[in-house]
């Protein structure tokens, strides 16, 4: 599985979609490939997609340290502790000082689910960031 | 130090320079030549443990056989001694003493192979148990690195094409925005296909009597009584 295969897929799925939503995958240059996946509609919060030896990661973006109010910052990382088993799918974590939400797969997950993965990231940060703004400044 | 405590110890302290890894491509590599080394082992231990098997399996077949003969040897010299022929007694239990210590010597041997195969088997599922722990740890360095190098790859995206990053509660509410302005439009269009569509046209045609009627019992029993 390679970040181009599932780039390819995405983007032509129309409507033979299993989850309803259009996709436009965009590969990014750096040190290793990593994919851009906008769900038509969320643009403003892309998946990132990275392939390596032996897992694909998908990671989307929260917030960034400077807007989560610091007095309640203890509160926050608790809400999320405690939410990360029943989160479908997806667990939250840090990278450098953005707070993430992040699923790992399979290098041997089928293409129907990368796309399902992809989705029910999409939701739960949508959902994570409209129930956790009380935190954010 | 552990390849957990030093991931922790090189992402919290913050103070990298950029592009630099939480541990070093050097040790990665030395890292994976230790995987492959032990899996070498690996291989070596388990055909030393077939060889050893092999080895025990057949000690272990002569034994059967020496026991087997000393007992027809036994047998012997009770009839020879019947016969009462001491000559050829004497010589049979020589051989019996020769047997017997031959039984011992195989004893010991299967004992030890049996021995040597224990320690071998065991020996193979500490490596292997060391090999996943190793493979656990490299993936957890690889997966460190590779995210930290997509990471950086999306800052640059960013700040190449020179968007700016909104904050998460913006982005949420533009994407609330936009569900609602689909939501309004599909609503108006469905609002306009009633009005202005075919079915309204219809409705009207019918209520003022043109075009095709549905046909009611009392006109289907109009037109059969004109017949």
């Amino acid at each position: 599985m390679n970040i181009h295969t599932i780039a390819t897929h995405l983007n032509q799925l129309q409507d033979a979609t299993e989850t309803g939503f259009n996709f436009d995958c965009t590969p990014i240059d750096g040190d290793i490939d990593v994919l851009q996946v906008e769900i038509i509609g969320r643009e403003e919060i892309p998946i990132f997609l990275s392939v390596s030896d032996n897992q694909i990661l998908c990671i989307a973006y929260l917030w960034g340290e400077d807007e989560v109010k610091a007095d309640l910052k203890a509160n926050m990382i608790e809400a999320m502790l405690e939410m990360n088993i029943p989160m479908p799918l997806s667990s939250f974590a840090k990278v450098e000082d953005k707070y993430v939400v992040f699923g790992a797969l399979s290098i041997n997950s089928s293409l129907d689910d990368i796309e399902l993965e992809i989705v029910t990231l999409s939701d739960n940060s949508l959902e994570v960031i409209s129930e956790m703004d009380t935190y954010l400044k | 130090m552990s390849i957990f405590k030093k991931i922790i110890t090189a992402v919290r302290g913050g103070a990298r320079e950029a592009g630099e890894a939480v541990v070093d491509a050097n040790a990665t590599r030395i890292f994976e030549q230790e995987i492959r080394d032990s899996e070498k082992h690996i291989t070596i231990a388990k055909r030393d443990l077939t060889e050893v098997m092999a080895k025990q399996m057949q000690a272990a077949r002569e034994l059967a056989q020496l026991q087997t003969s000393i007992k027809e040897h036994e047998g012997y010299a009770l009839q020879a001694l019947e016969q009462g022929n001491e000559a050829l007694a004497i010589e049979i239990a020589e051989k019996i003493g020769e047997l017997e210590s031959n039984l011992a010597d195989q004893q010991q041997a299967n004992e030890s192979y049996l021995k040597s195969a224990d320690r071998l088997k065991e020996l193979i599922k500490k490596s292997e148990r060391q090999l996943t722990d190793y493979k656990r740890q490299l993936s957890m360095v690889k997966t460190t690195d590779s995210v930290q190098k997509a990471t950086s790859a999306i800052t640059d995206n960013f700040s190449a094409s020179n968007s700016k990053l909104l904050s998460a509660k913006d982005s949420l509410e533009r994407i609330k925005q936009k569900q609602a302005n689909f939501d309004d439009k599909l609503k108006a269009a469905e609002q306009l296909e009633s009005e202005s569509g075919d079915s309204s046209l219809k409705a009207k045609l019918q209520e003022a009597g043109i075009g095709a009627q549905q046909s009611s019992a009392q006109s289907i029993l109009d037109r059969l009584k004109t017949k």
